[in-house]
């Protein structure tokens, strides 16, 4: 077992023939993961890696492919555009891996895909993998095994980071979900810590977080009332200047909300150990 | 990207908003002849971003055209916060009946747009909000529905708006709205909002916060920011979309990813180092990024070593790899480098640099722990 993406994931790629969409479709197809359809507007009818068809239209796709789950390589001004296609085209479940999506277009497709019911992991996130059964994003395959530990982070390759600290001690991964580093998102911490307190597979989870915003605050109230698993955590940005977007939109220190200081404690007070670096991680476990 | 007074109700204008009459200025003598033309009774502001302007000394009244070159003349020649003031804005003084803030930002945590709205206007809403909560309105706008009047309608009765007001209340909030909209704003703020002494509504100051990532729709506002308030080492950066923030230690760092680039200046901290730098390549950047990248934090005469931290996803080593032999041809650095290359085609990357002279590391606190022992060795056992 795992969450969000298995053996079962039918992905469809958007901006297949892109740079990163071609190179990181690749990776996804040598790791495993069944890539069913791309879709570049205006390149339907092409071939990608010799056999994945290439279609005009999310919908076309997902009727032709059966396709469960869309991956957006997108660059930023059409990604909004990208969410909502796959959106109406009925995929349940939407990565949007691009980074520099504008927040007031986030806000409206955020509450567009509440509307519909529609789960988007992202933006501006490394995607998922469940070691052994898929890969959806960039995380790459090779630095997990498979294991009862979930991850959740806000994080791209500071997740990596932890996923080879986990693996060089011989620790595996049940999912791997990368949420994000925008200040509005898909999923959250809290919607992942549900999904891995009711994954039997999951026996323990791995929360990264960093400065900004007050989600792992949330999600330490979550743990205290709710979380059947011991959770470890590690907070980024503790040296990070207040007032400077440090990189991700959403890691920003404002009117002294969003300190990796907080965040700790909170985290604390809910049982959670912080470790002081990612690779002091493994012996918390 | 922060925008001047000026600017923002330059903006507001544009969207219906009432602003005082008033010009920017850059000398004195300028500020004396607006002054003449605006009837004698002026304020004159500094134009610089940072908050506390008044406080400062860098917002002044004047009582006639003579007073304003004068305190033109003062105010043009301070620093604020480390700011030069190299403008300033002439207003028409206002007889000031009553003071109201009203706000437009982005609420993360309801993942909508929120007004705010006061009858404590005139002063930093933070403030407001620490102290008094509850004299701050808030309306959550549906990001898809937009503004509805009756939600303005609810602010003006939230704040005790005069009835006779609540018209052109209306008004401002929709313009103000259609600002926030439309220039892709994170913050869109009139701070007062004043109530004249003849029963007028007037934005005195305002405020505009605008989103980088949405400014390829804005070229136009774009071209207003001011390098002024930056560090030039980072506007070098953005120019090749590099995210790098100087900082006061003396390790440099290069890393692809944000939150692993915080973690690596933590790290070093940890150990008993001090970054120089937060710097974060990007995902995907190829050879000649790093390159400009390793350039900028060399030029940090503080900088005694360099660590690279790159664990490879959508960015591919090779490339990291290839951009730092291009950037050490060129620069021909003197301070030791620590390296470590982890992930998609690091081994690649590996191979390009076996002949590039640095220290190589496996493990984030490996390479940490041997960037501070470079240094300490660099400055002859004085960290930092």
């Amino acid at each position: 077992m795992s969450i969000l993406v298995n053996k079962n994931t039918r992905l469809l790629v958007q901006g297949i023939t892109g740079n990163e969409g071609l190179f990181h479709t690749q990776q996804m197809v040598a790791f495993g993961t069944h890539v069913v359809a791309g879709v570049t507007p205006g390149k339907g009818g092409e071939w990608v890696l010799g056999n994945i068809p290439v279609f005009d239209s999310v919908k076309v796709a997902v009727n032709a492919t059966g396709a469960n789950t869309c991956v957006s390589f997108v660059p930023a001004r059409f990604a909004a555009d990208s969410i909502y296609e796959a959106a109406d085209a009925g995929v349940p479940l939407i990565v949007c891996i691009t980074e520099g999506i504008p927040v007031q277009d986030m806000m409206r497709v955020r509450n567009y895909l509440d509307q519909k019911g529609v789960r988007l992991v992202g933006p501006n996130c490394p995607g998922l993998l469940t070691p052994g059964e898929a890969k959806v994003g960039i995380i790459p395959g090779n630095i997990a095994i498979p294991g009862n530990i979930g991850v959740v982070s806000r994080s791209g390759t500071l997740t990596y980071e932890v996923l080879y600290a986990l693996k060089m001690v011989g620790k595996g991964v049940s999912t791997c979900v990368g949420i994000g580093g925008d200040p509005i998102n898909g999923t959250n911490f809290i919607d992942c810590l549900e999904m891995f307190n009711a994954d039997p597979d999951t026996e323990k989870v791995v929360l990264i977080g960093e400065i900004g915003g007050t989600d792992e605050e949330k999600a330490a109230e979550y743990i205290a009332k709710y979380m059947k698993k011991p959770v470890v955590s590690f907070i980024a940005g503790q040296t990070a200047p207040p007032g400077k977007r440090m990189g991700h939109a959403g890691a920003i220190v404002e009117g002294g909300s969003g300190l990796a200081a907080d965040k700790i404690k909170a985290l604390n007070a809910a049982g959670v150990s912080v470790a002081a670096h990612p690779e002091e991680i493994p012996s918390l476990l | 990207m922060k925008l001047h007074e000026y600017q923002s109700k330059g903006l507001f204008a544009r969207y219906g908003i009432p602003i005082p009459k008033g010009q920017v200025a850059t000398t004195a003598t300028e500020v004396r002849t607006i002054a003449k033309e605006l009837g004698g009774w002026v304020v004159v502001k500094s134009q610089v971003l940072v908050g506390g302007r008044g406080k400062a000394g860098g917002i002044r009244l004047a009582k006639s055209p003579q007073e304003a070159e004068e305190l033109a003349a003062q105010i043009l020649s301070m620093e604020i916060k480390g700011l030069p003031v190299r403008k300033v804005l002439v207003d028409e003084a206002a007889n000031i009946k009553s003071e109201i803030y009203l706000g437009i930002t982005n609420d993360r945590a309801a993942r909508k747009p929120v007004i705010m709205a006061s009858a404590a206007g005139g002063i930093d809403i933070e403030e407001v909000a620490r102290t008094s909560p509850e004299k701050i309105v808030k309306v959550h706008v549906d990001p898809l529905l937009g503004l509805k009047e009756y939600q303005a309608r609810d602010i003006a009765l939230g704040i005790e708006m005069p009835r006779e007001l609540w018209r052109t209340f209306t008004q401002i909030t929709f313009g103000l709205w259609r600002a926030y909209l439309e220039c892709d704003a994170t913050l869109a703020e009139i701070n007062p909002l004043v109530i004249t002494e003849d029963n007028r509504l007037v934005a005195l100051d305002g405020k505009m916060v605008l989103d980088d990532n949405a400014l390829f729709r804005h070229p136009d506002l774009a071209e207003l920011r001011d390098l002024d308030a930056e560090v030039p080492s980072e506007i070098e950066a953005r120019k090749y979309g590099l995210s790098f923030i100087k900082l006061d230690g003396n390790i440099g760092c290069m890393v692809n990813g944000a939150g692993l680039a915080m973690t690596t200046m933590d790290i070093i901290k940890l150990f008993g180092g001090e970054p120089a730098n937060f710097l974060d390549i990007g995902g995907g950047a190829g050879s000649d990024k790093v390159a400009a990248a390793l350039r900028i934090i060399l030029t940090d005469p503080n900088v005694k070593a360099v660590l690279f931290n790159i664990f490879g996803g959508i960015t591919r080593c090779d490339e990291v790899a290839r951009g730092i032999l291009t950037a050490l041809a060129e620069v021909k650095p003197v301070v030791p480098m620590v390296i470590r290359l982890v992930g998609t085609n690091a081994e690649e990357g590996r191979q390009l640099l076996a002949q590039a002279n640095m220290i190589t590391a496996e493990t984030l606190a490996d390479a940490a722990r041997k960037a501070v022992a470079a240094v300490s060795q660099a400055t002859g056992g004085f960290p930092a």
